[in-house]
């Protein structure tokens, strides 16, 4: 005979071991005093581009780098090595988003204490990557003006999981009719007190606030390691 | 989509448990907050799939939606809202960005069958 199934409660949370990686890629990034930085979008949304300039504008006066996700070739990896900053593709295959272990993978070999911020791009998709924490200091989430301003409202969860919005393309803001008081009434809504940078990675509009941004973050986060 | 792999991950979280457990796995209960980026339909869908060849398979997945829930500076209490996409107090309208609920993806129970 067969007894009446038994109902057990058994608390376990379902994405525990990235969690748990994540945390101690954050505590390695600390000790090793490396900034990191994530970017998360839809694609075609500038991300690489953006990357590229940023990684050219601060290797001037830092040491940088970036570890790229995506689906299937090492295109972007090779946009960014026109930096000249170290640059490392993560190609995932099947899989639409990086988890902690990928990330954890991809810095074999890399000493990271003599890195200043570490730069990952997560795969282009505004859904997945908001379940993952990678183990970064610092989040944005990329929207371009031709994408229109309802993005936020369509996607809150990855939106809420940022910390920062950049908002690129600005340069083509005029002609796609970009409202920029709409696209921040949205993305407030989402995520109430989020900062917003604009920029244009193509003319240089707003990097020069953009730079000086990250670097502040960078110096915080050193003043509040020391 | 990257329901599967999180069905797989749940899958495997419920062979360990029923391995110390013993016995046959009837159902697997799972809380699911609407800010875990992941889609119910989706994942109840991909864990038949995940289940497949493995000692849950034909057990049901049973998902309890949790609720929303942000806290309010201003009114000093919890609040429940309906929906992500305006996280602000309905009682007094201040902007939140406090979630204390609703990003659950958690395993609480299974139902497991003893053998004669």
């Amino acid at each position: 005979m067969r007894h009446e199934p038994r109902l057990v409660e058994v608390r376990r949370n379902v994405l525990k071991q990235n969690d748990v990686l994540a945390r101690e890629l954050r505590e390695r990034f600390r000790e090793a005093g490396v900034f990191v930085v994530s970017l998360v979008s839809s694609p075609g949304s500038g991300k690489t581009m953006l990357l590229e300039r940023t990684l050219t504008l601060l290797r001037e006066r830092h040491s940088v780098a970036a570890l790229v996700g995506d689906l299937a070739t090492e295109n972007d990896a090779a946009r960014l090595a026109r930096s000249e900053a170290p640059v490392r593709q993560i190609t995932t295959g099947t899989t639409c988003h990086l988890e902690a272990t990928m990330v954890e993978r991809a810095l074999e070999g890399w000493n990271l204490a003599e890195l200043d911020i570490l730069f990952i791009e997560n795969v282009g998709n505004l859904v997945c990557p908001a379940s993952y924490d990678l183990g970064e200091s610092l989040r944005f989430v990329v929207l371009s003006v031709t994408e229109g301003e309802d993005k936020p409202l369509k996607y809150p969860t990855i939106f809420n999981s940022a910390d920062v919005a950049m908002i690129t393309k600005m340069d083509l803001a005029a002609a796609t009719e970009f409202s920029w008081e709409t696209a921040e009434r949205n993305i407030q809504a989402v995520r109430p007190g989020m900062q917003m940078i604009g920029v244009s990675a193509k003319t240089g509009e707003g990097m020069p606030e953009y730079v000086a941004f990250l670097e502040a973050q960078l110096a915080e986060a050193r003043a509040g390691a020391a | 989509m990257h329901e599967l792999s999180i069905a797989i991950s749940l899958v495997e979280i419920a062979e360990e448990e029923a391995e110390r457990l013993g016995g046959k796995v009837i159902a697997v209960h799972l809380k699911l907050g609407p800010m875990a980026g992941v889609v119910k339909d989706a994942l109840l869908f991909s864990y038949e799939i995940a289940c497949q060849e493995t000692a849950l398979e034909g057990s049901r997945l049973v998902i309890e939606d949790t609720p929303l829930i942000v806290f309010c500076p201003q009114c000093r209490t919890n609040r429940v809202l309906g929906s992500p996409q305006l996280l602000r107090c309905f009682e007094c309208g201040t902007p939140t960005p406090e979630v204390v609920g609703g990003r659950e993806l958690q395993m609480v129970a299974m139902e497991v069958e003893d053998a004669a």
